[in-house]
């Protein structure tokens, strides 16, 4: 990702505070805890994206938001005032629901016009700003259709315009693709992205898609279980997860149990089911254990000939599934004890290097190596 | 083979246009002859019979005239004195108002109802229903009971100084009212009952989200998906007033005429059948021009407001 696209380094915004604070937000229905003190800043003009399973609380933390639901404990700051008496009308945040929630009964026009007409905005004035709004995203064509006539992807458009059009400081988005199939969906997240950075807008964006939070999101803050495992821009998610959750549900890992063996200033050696592998200096970090777990991404297992495997962190291992997918091909390894999957890209020409059956040595480069915190 | 000799395919099977009629005869023949016989058949008598004459012992036949329309219009034979479109007017200011104070009741019980539990909702349910299991009469002289000088609800009114003490609170437009609203309430919640339960309250959500305050969620976006369970209430509710006689009489006072009791009247003790056919026409043309002026009204303002 580009390192001029992304906003980060802005920090806030004019106002000097982040566009979303929420700090030690408790939310429980009956037994169910759907938030666990969760805090969470949100920077001005991100496009920052919360990820995670169903249940996990994503959308009570953005129905929370949006005011149409309340905490039981901890507050919501919206652009450093406090939000929560602030009922949802009176909130600067517009939010597209996953279902759309068009009003059945109003034409497009109508639809995208709500917003101001409850703000009391000038017939002409709005007018104006429905019309550019449809034209941004491509909606004017159809603008006196009901929302019975259209496609999922136009009432996605539609959804989108109604919320855009009040110049929200916050847009909150809840899954808005997920209906929609997926071919149309990759369009719409190359278009939402781009919609944001031309609007420097923040947007708060719902999942449980992780390459849909990976593909638009500056930051993505991953959920479990009503709480957040981790936040951070959406590359450094992806190459140093803190846990194995994180790990496994952003892209797939190979786990390999650790112990330490050997500690010699910052160069650390550990013994795993594959054999002693060594770490980078600092991987540990802060951990004081003796025993935790190594994450490394498929595509990181380099897969070489018995010939190569000189060198370090190398591991013999046999061939004992291929699948091939076009682009790539998936190795499932034996090494020693473990199972490790190693994803090669099919650059050159013919069928795959290794067949069932075949030696091998799977080499784990150290740099690619994550501690993991649990 | 000339008749049907085409064949379509419908449902899987192969007919003629011929098969087609029969077989569709065969589910609706029934329904057409039950109608024809109890409804139209009666109807088109009432039409006829409305222009003809009345003899002298309360029989009818010839000659065809105009004569009952013009005396129901108010050119009697001591000139114009309009008392039947009067009478109209009073049946449909009372089906008028006890549609509205229906309306009134009838929405915030709908909403109630439907927030309550499975097992609540129902029970719910059944008490809107139980008091059709007790005959309208017996009803409406439960009320005269309770609404007499003795009775618990004008003791009550009593104390609070609303009326003076020792004087009941029938008869009189308030029983009346009271009366008529909770005969007709249940044709009101239940269909608005059945519309509220199928909200989409994502849609208020949105309403609210984009700067709607209580109201105007429910102006915007809650109004206009109750609107058909609403409207089919209206009905309900409206028809069956205007032709409601018992009530008023019993809990009014019995002083002034309805559509009702004036048909009643004319079939019964005047023996006067043409006109009675008269009045019974006219109070359904003017019911349904009610109705349809309704709809457009309502269809008109749904098409701009909603």
């Amino acid at each position: 990702m580009a390192a001029a696209a992304t906003p980060t380094g802005e920090g806030s915004g004019p106002s000097g505070h982040p566009a979303v604070e929420v700090q030690g937000l408790t939310r429980r229905f009956g037994e169910q805890v759907a938030l666990d003190d969760v805090s969470l800043a949100v920077r001005q003009g991100e496009f920052f994206s919360l990820l995670g399973p169903s249940g996990c609380g994503k959308t009570t933390l953005l129905r929370i938001l949006a005011g149409l639901d309340l905490p039981d404990q901890g507050s919501v700051r919206i652009e450093g005032v406090d939000a929560n008496r602030l009922a949802a009308h009176r909130r600067p945040v517009n939010t597209v629901f996953q279902s759309y929630a068009l009003f059945p009964h109003m034409t497009v026009r109508d639809n995208v016009a709500f917003g101001l007409r409850m703000k009391k905005v000038s017939p002409t004035e709005t007018a104006e700003r429905v019309d550019r709004m449809m034209d941004l995203v491509q909606i004017r064509s159809f603008a006196d259709r009901k929302p019975a006539q259209l496609s999922g992807g136009q009432k996605q458009r539609v959804a989108l315009a109604r919320a855009l059009v009040n110049e929200p400081r916050v847009l909150l988005l809840d899954e808005p693709l997920g209906a929609l199939d997926l071919k149309l969906r990759k369009e719409l997240q190359v278009e939402l992205s781009s919609l944001q950075r031309r609007l420097q807008i923040t947007f708060v964006y719902v999942t449980h898609d992780q390459e849909e939070a990976l593909v638009m999101s500056d930051r993505i803050a991953v959920m479990r279980a009503g709480r957040i495992e981790q936040v951070d821009e959406s590359h450094r998610l992806y190459e140093r997860p803190r846990t194995r959750f994180v790990g496994q549900f952003l892209g797939s890992c190979n786990l390999l149990d650790a112990a330490v063996r050997e500690r010699r200033g910052e160069s650390v050696t550990v013994d795993t089911a594959v054999g002693p592998l060594r770490l980078e200096p600092g991987a540990l970090g802060t951990l004081d254990r003796r025993c935790f777990s190594l994450a490394i991404r498929p595509e990181k297992v380099l897969v070489l000939s018995p010939s190569e495997a000189t060198g370090e962190n190398r591991a013999t291992a046999k061939v004992s599934q291929i699948i091939y997918i076009g682009s790539e091909t998936h190795y499932i390894l034996e090494a020693g004890s473990a199972r490790l999957t190693a994803y090669a890209l099919n650059a050159g020409a013919g069928a795959p290097t290794y067949s069932v059956g075949d030696s091998c040595v799977a080499a784990l480069p150290s740099s690619s190596l994550v501690v993991l915190e649990d | 083979m000339a008749l049907g000799s085409r064949e379509e395919v419908r449902f899987g099977e192969r007919l003629t246009r011929a098969g087609q009629f029969l077989r569709s005869l065969s589910t609706s023949g029934p329904g057409i002859f039950w109608v024809s016989l109890f409804l139209l058949a009666p109807l088109l008598a009432v039409a006829v019979i409305a222009f003809l004459t009345r003899g002298p012992y309360g029989d009818f036949g010839g000659p065809f005239t105009l004569q009952n329309y013009r005396r129901l219009a108010g050119f009697g034979v001591l000139g114009f004195e309009p008392l039947y479109p009067l009478i109209i007017a009073r049946s449909l200011v009372l089906a008028a108002g006890t549609t509205a104070a229906c309306v009134i009741a009838a929405f915030p019980l709908a909403f109630f109802i439907a927030a309550l539990s499975p097992r609540f909702k129902n029970v719910a349910l059944t008490l809107v229903i139980v008091p059709f299991w007790t005959n309208l009469l017996i009803r409406t002289y439960a009320w005269q009971i309770l609404f007499g000088a003795e009775g618990p609800l004008a003791r009550l009114a009593a104390a609070l100084r609303l009326i003076p003490d020792g004087s009941a609170l029938y008869p009189g437009t308030f029983a009346v009212t009271v009366g008529m609203l909770c005969a007709y309430v249940p044709f009101l919640v239940l269909p608005l009952y059945t519309a509220v339960e199928k909200l989409d309250w994502s849609i208020a959500e949105a309403a609210m989200d984009l700067g709607a305050d209580g109201p105007r969620v429910f102006r915007h976006a809650i109004l206009p998906q109750v609107m058909p369970g609403l409207v089919a209430g209206i009905i309900l509710v409206f028809i069956p007033a205007t032709g409601q006689f018992v009530i008023p009489d019993l809990l009014g006072g019995a002083k002034t005429a309805l559509l009702g009791n004036a048909i009643q009247q004319q079939f019964g003790p005047s023996r006067d059948w043409p006109f009675g056919s008269a009045l019974a026409f006219v109070g359904m043309a003017v019911v349904m021009g009610g109705l349809w002026l309704y709809a457009r009204v309502a269809g008109e303002r749904g098409q701009e407001l909603l």
